[in-house]
């Protein structure tokens, strides 16, 4: 049998015979790969975005909303009337398995003052697991303990957009703010989250007791009502059986009959943005199935040229049979020549299909991430159509007769 | 043992319903040495024969011994080995690759017998020397005169040593002084290497170079002589 390297240098010379059509030839391959390369780093990148954003709001968050009026027919919107309360966000921390936290929000936008700077932006009050479920973190000072909570003191945690706005370059902690007139003590300064899916700043906020909220900021229409409850499962697989068990909890403590509605809803955020990244990943996967068809387009491309090669070589395949060329020799002359095709183009495919993600996201703003799987997946499957789009013309050119190969003019 | 005995070779071919005998009940013995020239006007079955005893066509009946060897029933793969090992061709068209150098399509022949590259450029280089192509080696094809050629064609069919060499007319595209020339090289390679020489051709001006001729007609040799020179 012949040598590889022989092989592959013959395969070479050929192939430098036909500058222009071996070039050619190529693009289709070169195109195929850049395409998939780039397809990929494009959906990729997509998905691997949307799990940030899960990220910056909270893993395995469920919301809990108050509920609609219902007055002489006419129902107001979702939230019109406050029907929650601290001791709901309590019980279902308590009650609810498959929950780990809950914490109660009552919030609304005042405008914050620190020496001759002001700033308008949302004023939570809440308890102290709020950071636990959002994921917060401090970067400096302290969260609230439950004395604080107890106590109603007036102490605040800002947000890193917050701090921007009325402090510059100083430091935060044991300056004192003040919220609708009221003074504030800092207390902590939040680590930034940046946007949210839908493009809100998580930085712009301030985090205060939720007694002090409720007593000295907005004040409530009852006692203990807050606006909405955070709440944080235990896992993603508990996300609706959580969902289940505070909507039983929740109907049972609002002495909800069984053919009312409730008065609540409970939205989950997590499961939200899951279907969010699985369209993204739809999208990937339908992006690189769209390339895929140009590389296949070029396989066809190498196996046409490969076909009118044999046939323009008939005489060569002749002449190397009449010496001692046997069937796979043939063969594999030609389908080494069809691989190298398709691995110089691939290769210069995925450089051009690295430049190609780079440009979309310079341009475009796209996120693009280029796997080092997606790229050893194009060399592999180019190679793949060398050998699978070159086997045919190999095969046939080993057929033939040696004594009509000679002759054939 | 003769280096090619064939018993009845047979050569059938079917054109629609008739049959045509390409080759038919053709036995001849050609002993290691000699020098034999196969005559016959077109359509006589001579280059059938040639194809045949180069293991390039496979008979349809008869038994064709090479070396000893029965190669009629051999496969596609097996036969391509005894041509690599033991039969050289030289064609009326050179066929030598194009774009190729004469070393290089020297080369090919022991590219299929797994000759280390180093031993293969020494040999091919030998070739050629031996046939006065000293410094011709990096010409291609198209850079050579037919003679020249011609000779690369006959360097390529002895390089591996194979003991017989089969020449399909070889000067039929010559013009009368190289057709000499490589005839004389043929009756040297034939007396000095002791190579077996197996000639088709139409001219007996060629034929009388060599030191037997063998008629063919219709598929069946009709005649088998010693040549005169």
């Amino acid at each position: 049998m012949i040598s590889i390297p022989s092989t592959f240098k013959i395969s070479l010379r050929a192939l430098r015979v036909n500058k222009m059509r071996s070039a050619l030839t190529m693009l289709g391959i070169i195109i195929g790969v850049g395409a998939v390369i780039t397809m990929i780093a494009v959906g990729k990148g997509t998905s691997e975005q949307v799990s940030k954003q899960i990220a910056t709001v909270g893993s395995n968050m469920i919301i809990v909303l108050p509920g609609s009026t219902t007055a002489g027919g006419v129902r107001g919107g979702m939230g019109t009337q406050m029907t929650l309360t601290r001791d709901d966000a309590e019980a279902i921390e308590r009650e609810c398995s498959a929950v780990l936290y809950a914490a109660p929000i009552l919030s609304g936008v005042a405008q914050i003052v620190y020496g001759n700077q002001n700033w308008a932006t949302s004023v939570q009050g809440t308890a102290t697991n709020m950071l636990a479920v959002r994921d917060l973190s401090l970067t400096a000072g302290r969260n609230f303990t439950d004395q604080d909570i107890r106590n109603s003191t007036k102490v605040c945690i800002l947000g890193q957009t917050v701090v921007n706005m009325l402090f510059g370059g100083m430091e935060p902690i044991n300056q004192t703010v003040r919220i609708k007139k009221v003074p504030f003590m800092v207390i902590g300064v939040l680590e930034s989250k940046g946007q949210s899916v839908i493009g809100r700043d998580q930085d712009d906020v301030i985090y205060i007791p939720l007694t002090t909220a409720q007593k000295r900021i907005f004040g409530t229409t009852f006692p203990g009502m807050v606006h909405t409850i955070a709440v944080k499962a235990r896992s993603a697989e508990d996300l609706s059986r959580a969902e289940e068990q505070i909507t039983q909890l929740l109907r049972q403590r609002h002495r909800i009959g069984p053919k009312q509605e409730d008065d609540f809803s409970v939205r989950n955020l997590t499961q939200m943005l899951e279907l969010a990244q699985q369209a993204a990943k739809a999208m990937a996967l339908l992006l690189a199935a769209i390339a895929s068809i140009s590389l296949l387009v070029g396989g066809i491309g190498i196996m046409n040229i490969m076909l009118v090669s044999v046939t323009e070589r008939t005489r060569e395949i002749g002449i190397r049979m009449a010496v001692g060329a046997k069937t796979w020799d043939i063969r594999l002359q030609f389908i080494i020549e069809a691989i190298t095709l398709s691995l110089i183009g691939g290769m210069i495919g995925i450089i051009l299909g690295i430049i190609a993600s780079q440009l979309l996201s310079y341009f475009a703003g796209l996120t693009t991430i280029i796997s080092p799987l997606a790229v050893i997946l194009a060399v592999g499957f180019s190679g793949l159509v060398g050998v699978f789009f070159g086997f045919y013309p190999a095969y046939k050119a080993s057929l033939l007769n040696p004594i009509d190969a000679l002759r054939y003019e | 043992m003769p280096l090619v005995e064939t018993n009845s070779l047979q050569k059938t071919y079917c054109l629609g319903e008739s049959e045509v005998h390409a080759l038919n009940k053709v036995s001849v013995k050609i002993e290691a040495g000699e020098f034999v020239a196969v005559m016959g006007p077109s359509g006589s079955g001579k280059s059938t024969f040639m194809n045949v005893i180069g293991c390039l066509d496979e008979p349809t009946g008869g038994r064709y011994l090479l070396d000893g060897i029965d190669v009629s029933k051999m496969d596609r793969d097996a036969l391509a080995q005894i041509r690599n090992k033991k039969i050289g061709f030289v064609f009326q068209g050179f066929n030598l690759l194009s774009r190729t150098t004469a070393l290089e399509n020297v080369e090919v022949p022991m590219l299929y017998n797994n000759t280390p590259p180093r031993e293969r450029r020494n040999k091919a280089r030998q070739a050629l020397k031996a046939l006065g192509l000293e410094g011709r080696e990096h010409h291609h094809p198209n850079q050579l005169s037919g003679g020249q050629q011609q000779r690369v064609a006959i360097a390529r069919a002895l390089v591996n040593e194979a003991p017989l060499l089969l020449a399909d007319e070889p000067t039929g595209n010559l013009d009368t002084k190289t057709s000499i020339e490589i005839m004389e090289l043929f009756v040297r390679l034939n007396e000095e290497n002791k190579i077996t020489i197996v000639l088709v051709t139409h001219e007996p001006d060629i034929a009388r170079f060599s030191k037997r001729i063998i008629r063919f007609l219709d598929g069946e040799v009709i005649s088998d002589e010693v040549a005169v020179r």
